[in-house]
């Protein structure tokens, strides 16, 4: 490709493009998001390639295979979507490939049994399907169309078109304004209005010439949270593109984008379009012979959850321990190398581009009042449809849950759901239609967080969801302060006493004022939003709390220290299953006859219960 | 070093009497110079603040807004409210000394410091009797910041956290300058020096203080 030496050139190289595009070729869309990948899809995506060459189809029909990011239905993956026609098959294994060839690209038909079907009903098209009818995607707008591995599709999907727009039409005060008028907060957890943001940080520099930098967070470290993940995969050019424009409005020659090292693909996608986009011009120097120049530079993590925070993240960088340090002086007065810095997250970054090319005025519009355009979040747990999703701000949280979701899977009942990770809350079922929106979360004691959306039935004890999460915490807590390093280990003392039946009362009086300690003297967000998981669960559901303390029980009947498994004479068929995989040889029974377990031999691992195929297993 | 601007001066209140900070002053510089005794255990002049002992936490407040900072690095502002001694600010020292206890129980210093705020056990589990260290990692600030050679830093993170030198063997970066003994508050750095510094006798010459 040549390079690219003015706005007008990649006007037109778009045009031509899309021109290529639009001409009704066949492309075969392959999901290698992080939920197909792990479901084989790069071997459906081979056998796609295997399949087509040994045919030797006509040019007319020959489709080009493309291997795209994450469309989010990740429960029915490996997806395939079929363009032009739009059908969207899932469930693909590499076997169901040449028919697809032989069928659907060569004669048009479709394979019915490849169609996602809900309640009987079975869907062409993605749109139709429950799951996307809600969804507005404008962070991930291009994830699953794109190769992200082709910089020329991106362009035809009209990336650098905001950059384009903001070098030939805007000053940099204007594309601040914009920013500020679209009302976007930072979408990695707190919710900064990053116009705000942007504004102090030219201001800081104003009064302190010299280099400033803008910095992406790509540390997304929540336990079930990938939503980053899919837009550093599917599309890093919004990523990229999104640091050049505030690099422009802030006139900075030097960007970092810190990724988790456990993010191999979101690192090489990120350094290949890099690459490409610098080899076109379109990144380094002289961006589209404007003039400008500014790079940017990955920086791996090397696997510590507080490196996120943002301090700890510049330290990162700096090639020092992450360490927080107190906040008291801003980030955009003294960040990365004491100087002013511009932070935000990925999907912050993916979205500045949308709201240059539209308008602040017209995203203002998308969400409610304060809280404006949309989120993605991923969702996982207890769920008909685990995915990723992206919705408009202040859809009620029910809507995510049971239409988006499709409700709880199996018999179980909508309990709970954990927003905003480790550091977010517990909402409970009777709060389901809140709104979800900054300050609606805020105001019932969770978080917007950076988008994990964790769905609980009744099968899951909330004072061991709470230690999962402080657990992770203590683990991940740099040890700087005191009531973080000592705070957190004593909570958790307190959880683990809870859920053997140990404790009593006045502990959780006790272990409230710690959490107190801990929340007012931390130092970082990590150590003072710790408590947050616990002591949203004590509101909810302090009754599950008192039964495991006081009647020694666990309700949702996890607790290993406080449930027996039985075995159901009724229901039992002395199949023998259970005994043949009880890892304890606890279990009993002739065969054909109903089946018994030795209690005090019993691990309660569960086993036995997961397998049955005639639910005789109860646990109580 | 601050840069201070000597003539321009930040009224605010420290527990209801008023206070005059000169820029560049945090809230810990103001009130000593008031003579308001606030506690403090990693803060120390000689290095810039690093805020992980949290033992000089204060309680900022203006209008409806207020939170718990710790006052060696806060820097007052116009019109705030601080106050050293609030309900929320006694649950935060008080838990911190108890956990001071429980970090260090052979420290003199921690224990006479708790006894005077009535702190006088611990509910936490003490893991280690013999331990003096608290990990404020003042030493490791001197080392670095006023000595200029980094020869201990602190390891690891979390509740396994400790001071170290780099592959915890004798550093011959140590100049045994004995500053990161000095200023430790507890004088746990007594015991750990010659694992930093090695055997002695077998360091001469240039850049050795001995």
């Amino acid at each position: 490709m040549e390079r690219i030496t003015s706005i007008q050139q990649l006007e037109l190289l778009k045009n031509s493009l899309q021109k290529a595009k639009e001409s009704g070729r066949n492309v075969v869309r392959v999901c290698l998001g992080p939920g197909c990948r792990a479901q084989g899809a790069d071997k459906v995506a081979a056998a796609f390639r295997d399949t087509v060459r040994q045919q030797g189809l006509p040019v007319k029909i020959e489709p080009l295979i493309k291997e795209t990011g994450c469309h989010g239905f990740c429960k029915e993956g490996p997806l395939v979507t079929l363009v032009p026609s739009g059908l969207f098959y899932s469930r693909v294994k590499p076997e169901d490939v040449e028919e697809i060839v032989e069928k659907t690209i060569k004669k048009q038909e479709v394979i019915s049994r490849l169609l996602y079907s809900e309640n009987g009903t079975s869907y062409r098209t993605a749109n139709e399907i429950p799951f996307y009818k809600r969804q507005m995607k404008l962070a991930s707008r291009n994830v699953g169309d794109i190769d992200p591995l082709n910089i020329e599709d991106a362009i035809a999907n009209d990336a650098y078109q905001a950059a384009a727009k903001a070098f030939s039409s805007m000053s940099p005060d204007q594309v601040i304004k914009e920013v500020e008028i679209s009302g976007l907060r930072g979408r990695g957890g707190a919710g900064f209005p990053t116009g705000r943001k942007w504004r102090s940080a030219s201001n800081a520099v104003k009064k302190r010439p010299g280099p400033v930098y803008v910095v992406c967070n790509g540390d997304e470290g929540d336990p079930g949270a990938f939503m980053d993940c899919a837009i550093m995969e599917g599309d890093p050019h919004s990523v990229i593109e999104g640091m050049i424009i505030a690099a422009y409005a802030l006139d900075a020659r030097q960007g970092f984008i810190y990724v988790r090292e456990e993010y191999p693909f979101a690192i090489r996608n990120l350094t290949i379009a890099m690459d490409q986009a610098r080899s076109v011009g379109l990144l380094g120097k002289n961006i589209m012979g404007s003039g400008f120049d500014f790079d940017i530079r990955i920086n791996r993590g090397a696997g510590a959850y507080v490196c996120g925070e943002s301090t700890a993240l510049f330290l990162s960088i700096e090639g020092k321990p992450g360490e927080p340090r107190a906040k008291y002086i801003r980030s955009v007065e003294r960040g990365l190398w004491d100087r002013p810095t511009v932070l935000n997250n990925v999907e912050t970054w993916a979205n500045i581009p949308v709201i240059i090319e539209k308008g602040g005025e017209w995203f203002s519009k998308i969400g409610v009042p304060g809280s404006t355009g949309t989120k993605a979040f991923s969702l996982v747990g207890k769920v008909k449809n685990v995915g990723l999703v992206e919705v408009p701000m202040g859809v009620p949280l029910s809507t995510i849950v049971e239409e988006i979701g499709g409700g709880i899977p199996g018999k179980g009942a909508f309990k709970a759901v954990q927003t905003g990770g480790p550091s977010g809350g517990c909402i409970p079922y009777k709060l389901k239609d809140v709104s979800v929106d900054y300050d609606s979360l805020t105001k019932i004691g969770s978080i917007m967080g950076s988008g994990g959306m964790i769905v609980m039935d009744d099968k899951d004890c909330v004072v061991d969801v709470a230690r999962y999460f402080l657990r992770f915490l203590e683990e991940e807590s740099c040890g700087k302060c005191l009531p973080c390093r000592l705070g957190l280990e004593a909570m958790l003392e307190f959880l683990d006493n809870f859920t053997q039946g140990k404790g009593s009362l006045e502990d959780i009086e006790e272990l409230k004022s710690l959490a107190k300690a801990v929340q007012d003297g931390a130092l970082c967000a990590l150590g003072g939003s710790a408590p947050n998981p616990m002591l949203t669960t004590l509101e909810y559901f302090r009754e599950e709390y008192e039964a495991h303390i006081v009647d020694k029980r666990c309700p949702a009947g996890v607790c290993k220290a406080l449930i027996t498994y039985h075995i159901d004479p009724e229901a039992c068929t002395g199949c023998g299953l259970c005994a043949g995989i009880c890892p304890q040889s606890c279990i009993t029974g002739e065969e054909k006859s109903p089946h018994k377990i030795v209690q005090n031999a019993c691990n309660r691992c569960g086993l036995c219960m997961d397998l049955c195929k005639f639910s005789a297993i109860t646990v109580s | 070093m601050k840069e201070i601007d000597t003539k321009k001066l930040i009224n605010f209140s420290i527990n209801g009497t008023p206070a005059q900070a000169k820029e560049g002053w945090t809230v810990l510089d103001t009130a000593r110079n008031m003579g308001i005794h606030i506690p403090t255990l990693c803060h120390h002049e000689a290095v810039e603040p690093s805020g992980a002992c949290r033992l000089c936490v204060v309680e900022a407040r203006d209008g409806a807004w207020s939170k718990v900072v710790v006052s060696c690095m806060y820097p007052p502002y116009e019109g705030v409210e601080i106050l050293t001694d609030s309900e929320r600010v006694k649950n935060v020292r008080r838990w911190v000394l108890e956990m001071l206890l429980a970090q260090c129980p052979a420290s003199r210093e921690i224990k006479a410091l708790a006894a005077e705020y009535g702190v006088k056990s611990t509910r936490f589990r003490i893991k280690n009797p013999e331990e003096q260290c608290m990990l404020c990692g003042l030493c490791v600030r001197v080392c670095a910041e006023v000595v200029g050679v980094q020869a201990i830093s602190l390891g690891s993170r979390g509740v396994l956290k400790h001071v170290s030198t780099p592959y915890m063997v004798p550093n011959r970066a140590c100049i045994a300058c004995g500053s990161c003994v000095t200023v430790c508050p507890t004088g746990a750095m007594q015991a750990r020096l010659d694992k930093v510094r090695g055997d002695v006798s077998q360091r001469t010459g240039h850049g050795f203080a001995h």
